[in-house]
C-alpha cells in the first residue's frame, strides 16, 4: 500500500515487478525501455534479487527459460527489435509451459526502425511471433497506473496458466510521467510449483522440454496447449467500454492510441457527435464479443492504431460484417493526432447520413 | 457549475537549459493540488545544446491524450523552439519566451506574448543556471496554473537533500519571474 508518486511508465513497470515478488531479471538494454533494467539494477540488490545484463536478447530469453524452469518469478524487457530476437525462446517457453513476464515497449519498425513510439508489433504479440501453434497472453496498458497494475497481475496470470504473459506498451507509455500508486499486493497463495527442475532427490523426476518427436504425442501436447488458450479466452478477456451506451460511432483503439482517441471523443461530443470508445485491454484473448455487441448498435467503427492496420483484422472478425470498419493510423514513431481523428469521424458521420 | 480545470503546455529549449526540470516541477506541484497530471518528453539521441521539449497536461479530470497538438500555453527558451511551436499555439494562448536568447519576433497576433529576459534576471540573482525558474515563474505568475506554495514544496522535493543548497537561488529566480509575469 502506498501513496501516489510520479514515475515514468518504465519505472512503474519495474517497481511493480519488484512488488509482485519478481526477483529475477535478464535483459539487454534498448531504447525506449532501458529505464526498466536501469531501475531494477539498483532495486534488485536491495531486495535480494538477481539482475543480470546478458550479452544479447537471445541469451536473455534463454536465461528467463532456465530461471522459469527452476521455479523463479522471472521477467525480461525489451523493445521491438529485441523482442524479435527473443521469439524463438518465447516459442520454446510457451511449448515448455513455463511462467514468465515479457515487457515490450514498442518502437517504430520494421528492422532497426526508429526509437519513437509505435504499436506495430500487434501481429507479432498476438498471433504467435515465433514458430508453432502457441499464444502468449497479451496485456495492453494505456496509463502508467494501469501499466503498474497489469504488471503486478501479469506474474499471477503467468503462474495461473503456466504461460508467458506479455505487457505490450509503447515508447510514450515508457517515457511519460504520471501519478502511480502501488495498491495491489500480489497474491501470496501461488499455485504449487511441483513441476520445477530443482533436483529430483526424494521425488520423481520432472521434465521441462519442448521436444516431442512422435507426432501423436506432439499432437496431444498441442491440443493440451489449445485447451489452455481456450480457458484464457473464456476467463481473461478484458475491455474498457467508454461512452458506448449512447454512441452513434465507435472508435476502437488500445494503449496510447486509445488515450488520444478519448480526447477526440471529448471534442466530438462538444460538437454533438456521440462517439464512444472500445479499448481492448487484453489483446490476446481479444474481446471479439464486445465488438460484436457494439456493431449491432452502430453503423460505423473507426479503428485507430499506431501502425497501418493490424488490430483492425481482429475488430473485423468481431464485427463480422454488421457495420463498416474504417481505419486511421500513424507510423514510424508519429502518433495519431486527435484533431485528425475528429476530422475522420466527422467525415464518416457526414457520409453515412 | 464551474468548468473543470484543464491546462496543457509545451516547454521547449536547448538541452541543458532545465526545460525538462521545470516541466517536472510543474506536475509535481499540480499533483499536490490534487490534480491529474502527465509529462511526456521528447526523447531521442539528445545531448546538451540539442533541442529538448516536454508536454505537460494538468486537469481536474482523468487525462486523455498526453500528446498535445495545439497547446494553451508555450514556454520557449530559444529561437528554434519559438519557430517550431509558435504556429501550434491555440488561439488566445499564452507564449512565454526567453527574450535574452530569442532574437526572432513572435509572428502571431491572436496570442498573448510575454518576453522575459530570463538570462539577465538569472545573472542578476547570481546564478545563470536558474533562467529556467525565471521562465516558470513568469508563466505561473501570468496563468496561476499552480500556487507559489506548491511550486516551492515541489522544488524542495525535487532538489532533495543532495541539492538543498540550490533551493534559495531557485526560489528567488521563481519569485522574480512571477513578478515579471504578473505585469
Amino acid at each position: 500500500m502506498g501513496k501516489k508518486t510520479l514515475m515514468t511508465g518504465n519505472e512503474a513497470i519495474a517497481e511493480a515487478a519488484v512488488q509482485a515478488g519478481c526477483r529475477h531479471f535478464f535483459g539487454y538494454p534498448i531504447t525506449p525501455q532501458s529505464e526498466i533494467p536501469e531501475y531494477l539494477s539498483k532495486r534488485f540488490p536491495e531486495v535480494g534479487g538477481c539482475f543480470l545484463q546478458a550479452e544479447s536478447e537471445i541469451a536473455s530469453i534463454y536465461m528467463v527459460f532456465g530461471a522459469a524452469g527452476a521455479g523463479a518469478r522471472v521477467m525480461t524487457s525489451s523493445s521491438s527489435p529485441g523482442i524479435s530476437l527473443m521469439q524463438e525462446g518465447i516459442s520454446y517457453i510457451s511449448a515448455a509451459e513455463l511462467p514468465c513476464v515479457i515487457v515490450n515497449v514498442m518502437r517504430g519498425g520494421p528492422g532497426l526502425g526508429g526509437i519513437q513510439p509505435s504499436q506495430s508489433d500487434y501481429f507479432q504479440a498476438t498471433k504467435g511471433g515465433g514458430h508453432g501453434d502457441y499464444h502468449v497472453l497479451v496485456l495492453a496498458p494505456s496509463t502508467v497506473q494501469e501499466a503498474a497494475d497489469l504488471m503486478m497481475e501479469a506474474f499471477d496470470l503467468a503462474d495461473k496458466y503456466r504461460n508467458p504473459v506479455m505487457i505490450l506498451g509503447d515508447g510514450f507509455l515508457g517515457q511519460m510521467i504520471e501519478p502511480v500508486e502501488f495498491k495491489h499486493m500480489s497474491s501470496t497463495d501461488r499455485p504449487a510449483r511441483d513441476w520445477t527442475i530443482t533436483g529430483a532427490k526424494g521425488r520423481a523426476q520432472n521434465v521441462v522440454k519442448s521436444l516431442y518427436l512422435k507426432p501423436d504425442v506432439l499432437e496431444q501436447h498441442n491440443l493440451g496447449l489449445h485447451r489452455k488458450y481456450q480457458k484464457m479466452i473464456k476467463n481473461e478477456r478484458r475491455v474498457e467500454a467508454y461512452l458506448t451506451e449512447d454512441a452513434q460511432i465507435i472508435i476502437v483503439a488500445f494503449g496510447m492510441a486509445a488515450r488520444i482517441a478519448k480526447t477526440a471523443i471529448k471534442i466530438l461530443r462538444e460538437k454533438d457527435i456521440k462517439a464512444g470508445l472500445v479499448r481492448p485491454i487484453t489483446l490476446f484473448p481479444f474481446p471479439y464479443q464486445t465488438l460484436e455487441r457494439v456493431a449491432e448498435k452502430v453503423d460505423n467503427l473507426l479503428v485507430v492504431e499506431m501502425n497501418l492496420g493490424q488490430m483492425i483484422e481482429d475488430v473485423k472478425l468481431g464485427v463480422c460484417g454488421k457495420a463498416e470498419v474504417h481505419f486511421y493510423g500513424r507510423v514510424g514513431g508519429m502518433v495519431p493526432n486527435y484533431d485528425e481523428i475528429v476530422a475522420d469521424v466527422e467525415k464518416i458521420v457526414k457520409e453515412s447520413r | 457549475m464551474k468548468a473543470p480545470f484543464y491546462e496543457d503546455i509545451i516547454l521547449a529549449g536547448f538541452g541543458g537549459q532545465g526545460i525538462m526540470f521545470i516541466g517536472k516541477l510543474l506536475i509535481h506541484s499540480a499533483m499536490k493540488e490534487g490534480r491529474d497530471v502527465t509529462w511526456i518528453p521528447s526523447y531521442g539521441p539528445e545531448m546538451r545544446g540539442g533541442t529538448a521539449n516536454c508536454t505537460v497536461v494538468i486537469s481536474d479530470e482523468a487525462i486523455g491524450s498526453p500528446v498535445i497538438t495545439s497547446p494553451h500555453s508555450l514556454i520557449v527558451m530559444n529561437n528554434p523552439s519559438l519557430d517550431a511551436f509558435e504556429p501550434r499555439l491555440k488561439e488566445g494562448g499564452v507564449l512565454v519566451m526567453n527574450s535574452s536568447l530569442i532574437t526572432h519576433k513572435a509572428k502571431r497576433k491572436n496570442i498573448s506574448v510575454i518576453g522575459v529576459p530570463a538570462n539577465e534576471i538569472a545573472s542578476e540573482i547570481g546564478d545563470k543556471r536558474v533562467a529556467n525558474m525565471v521562465m516558470l515563474g513568469a508563466y505561473v505568475g501570468h496563468t496561476k496554473t499552480v500556487s507559489k506554495e506548491k511550486i516551492l514544496e515541489g522544488l524542495r522535493g525535487l532538489l532533495g537533500e543532495e541539492k538543498r543548497k540550490l533551493f534559495e537561488v531557485n526560489k528567488k529566480a521563481f519569485e522574480k519571474g512571477m513578478e515579471f509575469g504578473k505585469v
